[in-house]
């Protein structure tokens, strides 16, 4: 809709639960809340753009906001775009690599070993804590040494042998940091009788841009990635997604935030789990092994948006002998590049402290989550793994 | 340069004066300027609070004239260089918005090229604009125009203005005093020597003398003038206009054809207003002006003419004000009325001294009604002073708004840019620099706990609708909801209000909210009245017997449209 003529922020009714349940306002009193710096701000700022407050990139665009609202309002995507439409641009090279996804992983894949082995050691940590503001006691996500992309084209078995298929939407983390994700969803799908493509361009879906400010840089990889859309679902049924901030991103970001016209295809843009539960429904059948683990789910913050944890949950209990703890839904903090961000990440850490405390005391060995950010905060401030539901139903697949 | 603190209410009662001013309206606090800077001691007098009358119940528009360039060339010129005046000397009131008179395919587009025509003739600088260009200008507006035209209509806080007006008066020693209602006019042979006033908070009356008293009471104009045995003839008409919940439009839209209902949308401040209806009433409905579903729906319907954007839009209140419409005294059978303003100097007309009524006009005439009375004042004083309201700017308007800001320094920026709009260069008198002053009492409003305080210490305020008035607060789209409550706090703190009179005080400003949501409440507009009656009623506990008024209001039927009197 064009947001000249939206007057979704009229709906408010000033109950202020949106700023109840924001991870930030309860840490972080600079921040105004969702309730201030959306609906209300909104009111001022189409005043007079002195109204804009730069504490709006406090924001973690978590969208916990919109799920409390009883009024529908788009809140966080109402703060995204207020930071389109008057944030100066963003000129900090450390918040270009965060966000340049792309970038970033095409480079340090290329010399893997070398860069995992850099970025661990002290004068590099050092310095991007000195000269560039990511804090030195962050542990970085692991390159890997192929792309996903790449494995898929020399190793991949031979898709064409599937009657039906599927176009997987990988990812950046997958493709660059963790292809082992990829696989387990290709054999998962493999064994549901589902062939895999990729798509012909796939770019990153754009959240970390838009959470730096790199509006411009996001709306071209939405339109990149809208054209391959479009191209591969010609062939196949649905896109279907691993990362649940990747599958929030193309459904939701891309129309309200992007103004990407997503209306002919968002319905079939799936979360793997989502996809995986439907192809059971229609009787198709996957074989688990047993797993004597207890296991602790953690609802991520788009999953909490995107309303899809019971698909997961209830695959994960299709798993003999799997003990499954769900965690009460709290953000971890990281919020995808915030927590990297020096200035925000006292505040991620606060944010996450009752999160960990929580996983630390439920005695599990495991923690299941859909999002790649939630893994790396987890598994930094818990010590212990933290797996995409996709990989823990493949490592149980018979 | 500090800025010097001004203390609106008198304390002190004041037994003679040279001028009575009867009426706290713009009109009002303009002669009390006016009067005090040429000199004049002067007291006000107002029944209830400063600008309860049509003053606060109009568009709130800074005409640039070009709406009466066709029709009434006068009223268009008067128009015109008040709106140049009041953008210097009152630029924290005003906001520059510009206007577009727009031509749908209904319309003739034949008016546009007399209307252009008009409004150079006036002074008032009128661009045609191509219908792409207006529509990228104003991006709200119908997008069927087929013409537009941009003329300099800006938008002027009234409220404000009348503060600003009444701050000045009393720097240069006028007197105010608010819910003070005039009683009776007192007379010596067919000398008007002064008024015994009620003061309506301790009850007491007393007698007030002076050598001219002016009633510029405006549609109340009437009932003063027959305190005093004069007979002014009036006709009562009422305007209606509905607030929507945002800004929709950022530049004035007006139709451009003959003058007639809902077809001015104004952006004022963080809202914006469509109307008017015209509607003659009876002087017994004056002070119950009550709106009816009907006017509401030619609002909507005739708004989204202007702006389509307002069928979909959430309303979030309607008002009604009375124009002070007087009798066209040179027209015989009575009926015809001026929209001028109206200067009578009752020695000359019923040979009765010491009595002046001004009345008529608009909002942007103010200024020049009090400079006419002010004439005929010193005339009458046997004084000879100019009158310099057109170049002395208002307190609050000295400086421009990027050098106060650096003088505020407040926690959060927003609550900053916000005291700076509401009181210009008096920013400072805010107090801003701790948590807690900053920290917001009207979130819809951006009102914090310090510029509340600052209203209740300088600002005459005796209750939350003054208080309202003052500040904003409860005028955003929860009408209440949240500030009432933190508001009548802060009250009770500053002995405004005691404890076991806050519950009525609450009710009272949630029923006078009410009276404007009620013939509106549906959509979005319903989920939120329920929402302030399940919290104040259902979880706090208040109820019909906390108000003053506990009897049932009577506004659940729509009244017939009257006949005039």
């Amino acid at each position: 809709m064009n947001p000249l003529l939206s007057t979704n922020f009229d709906a408010c009714t000033k109950c202020t639960i949106c700023t109840e349940y924001c991870p930030v306002s309860q840490v972080r009193p600079a921040f105004a809340g969702p309730k201030q710096s959306g609906p209300d701000g909104e009111r001022q700022r189409l005043k007079d753009a002195a109204f804009y407050s730069e504490a709006l990139k406090y924001c973690t665009n978590c969208k916990r906001c919109e799920v409390a609202c009883p009024s529908n309002v788009h809140i966080g995507d109402e703060i995204a775009l207020a930071r389109k439409k008057f944030a100066p641009y963003n000129l900090s090279p450390r918040d270009a690599i965060l966000s340049h996804t792309d970038f970033m992983g095409s480079m340090a894949t290329m010399a893997a070993p070398i860069v995992n082995f850099m970025a661990n050691l002290a004068p590099t940590k050092f310095f991007l804590d000195k000269f560039l503001g990511i804090p030195s006691w962050r542990s970085f996500p692991r390159y890997a040494n192929k792309t996903f992309r790449a494995w898929f084209s020399d190793n991949a078995p031979d898709q064409s042998v599937y009657k039906d298929t599927v176009t997987l939407f990988h990812g950046c983390f997958v493709n660059y940091n963790n292809p082992s994700l990829g696989k387990d969803a290709l054999k998962l799908l493999n064994a549901l009788g589902v062939g895999v493509r990729l798509l012909a361009g796939e770019r990153c879906c754009g959240v970390p841009l838009i959470a730096s400010g790199f509006f411009q840089d996001a709306l071209d990889n939405a339109t990149t990635n809208k054209a391959s859309i479009e191209k591969a679902l010609e062939n196949t049924e649905r896109i279907v997604i691993p990362s649940s901030t990747c599958t929030m991103t193309l459904r939701d970001e891309y129309p309200e935030v992007l103004q990407i016209d997503n209306s002919s295809w968002r319905d079939r843009i799936d979360l793997l789990p989502r996809y995986f539960y439907r192809l059971l429904e229609e009787g198709r059948e996957l074989k688990f092994k047993p797993m004597e683990k207890v296991v602790a789910y953690h609802t991520a913050c788009h999953m909490e948006k995107l309303g899809w944890t019971a698909y997961s949950i209830d695959l994960l209990r299709l798993i003999p002998g799997i003990k499954l703890i769900l965690l009460p839904s709290l953000c971890c903090g990281i919020a995808g590049t915030y927590g990297f961000k020096k200035e925000n990440s006292p505040t991620a850490q606060k944010i996450g402290e009752p999160l960990f405390d929580l996983i630390k005391g439920s005695g599990c060995s495991l923690v299941v989550s859909e999002c790649e950010t939630c893994k790396m905060q987890i598994e930094m401030c818990t010590g212990l793994p933290c797996e995409n539901p996709v990989t823990i139903l493949a490592d149980a697949l018979i | 340069m500090t800025v010097e603190p001004l203390v609106l209410g008198a304390l002190e009662r004041t037994t003679e004066t040279d001028v009575i001013i009867i009426g706290g309206g713009a009109t009002g606090a303009g002669l009390a300027r006016d009067c005090s800077r040429r000199g004049i001691k002067c007291v006000l007098f107002e029944r209830g609070d400063l600008a309860t009358g049509a003053t606060g119940r109009n568009h709130g528009l800074l005409h640039s004239g070009a709406r009466y360039a066709v029709t009434d060339r006068d009223s268009a010129k008067e128009c015109i260089e008040e709106n140049y005046i009041l953008r210097k000397i009152a630029r924290h009131c005003v906001d520059e918005t510009d206007g577009l008179f727009i031509t749908l395919p209904e319309d003739d587009l034949e008016y546009q090229k007399n209307f252009i025509k008009a409004c150079q003739d006036a002074g008032i600088a009128a661009e045609a604009l191509e219908p792409k260009d207006a529509k990228e200008l104003e991006p709200s507006a119908n997008p069927s125009l087929i013409g537009a035209v941009k003329v300099p209509d800006g938008v002027i806080d009234p409220f404000r203005l009348t503060v600003a007006n009444m701050l000045d008066a009393v720097k240069h020693g006028a007197k105010c005093y608010t819910y003070h209602e005039v009683m009776a006019i007192l007379k010596e042979g067919a000398r008007v020597v002064g008024v015994r006033v009620l003061d309506k908070l301790s009850k007491e009356e007393y007698e007030v003398r002076a050598q001219v008293v002016v009633n510029a009471s405006g549609i109340w104009g009437t009932l003063i003038g027959s305190l005093a045995g004069v007979d002014i003839k009036m006709f009562p008409t009422r305007g209606t206009l509905l607030i929507m919940g945002h800004r929709i439009n950022q530049l004035v839209i007006n139709r451009c054809r003959k003058p007639a209902d809902a077809d001015i949308l104004v952006p004022g401040d963080t809202v914006c207003l469509i109307g008017t209806t015209s509607i003659p009433i009876k002087f017994s409905q004056l002070d119950t002006t009550r709106v009816s579903y009907q006017e509401v729906e030619l609002l909507i319907t005739e708004g989204a003419k202007l702006c389509p954007k307002l069928t979909t839009a959430r309303k979030i209140r309607c008002y009604a004000g009375s124009r002070p419409l007087v009798a066209d005294e040179a027209d015989t059978t009575g009926r015809k009325t001026s929209r001028h303003l109206v200067l009578m100097d009752h020695e000359k007309r019923d040979g009765l001294s010491g009595f002046i009524t001004i009345t008529g006009g608009k909002l942007i005439t103010y200024r020049l009604m009090a400079e006419k009375a002010t004439d005929l004042i010193c005339e009458k004083l046997k004084l000879k002073v100019p009158c310099d309201t057109a170049t002395a700017v208002l307190p609050g308007s000295g400086e421009s708004p990027d050098k106060i800001l650096r003088k505020v320094a407040p926690l959060a920026p927003t609550v900053r840019a916000a005291i700076v709009s509401r009181h210009g260069d008096l920013a400072p008198l805010v107090e801003s620099d701790t948590p807690s002053a900053s920290s917001l009492v009207c979130e819809c409003e951006l009102v914090s706990v310090g510029e509340i305080k600052h209203a209740i210490e300088s600002l005459a305020v005796h209750n939350l609708v003054d208080l309202r008035r003052r500040v904003r607060i409860g005028m955003g789209p929860c009408q209440g909801e949240l500030c009432v409550g933190r508001a009548t706090g802060l009250m009770t703190a500053a002995k405004l209000c005691t404890p076991d009179k806050a519950p009525g005080e609450l009710a009272s400003f949630l029923e006078e909210r009410w009276k404007g949501i009620y013939p509106l409440n549906w959509g979005e507009t319903i989920r939120e009245s329920e929402f302030v009656m399940w919290l104040y009623q259902s979880i706090c506990g208040l109820t019909r017997a906390d108000s003053p008024n506990p009897a049932p209001p009577e506004h659940l039927e729509d009244e017939a449209p009257t006949e005039s009197p």
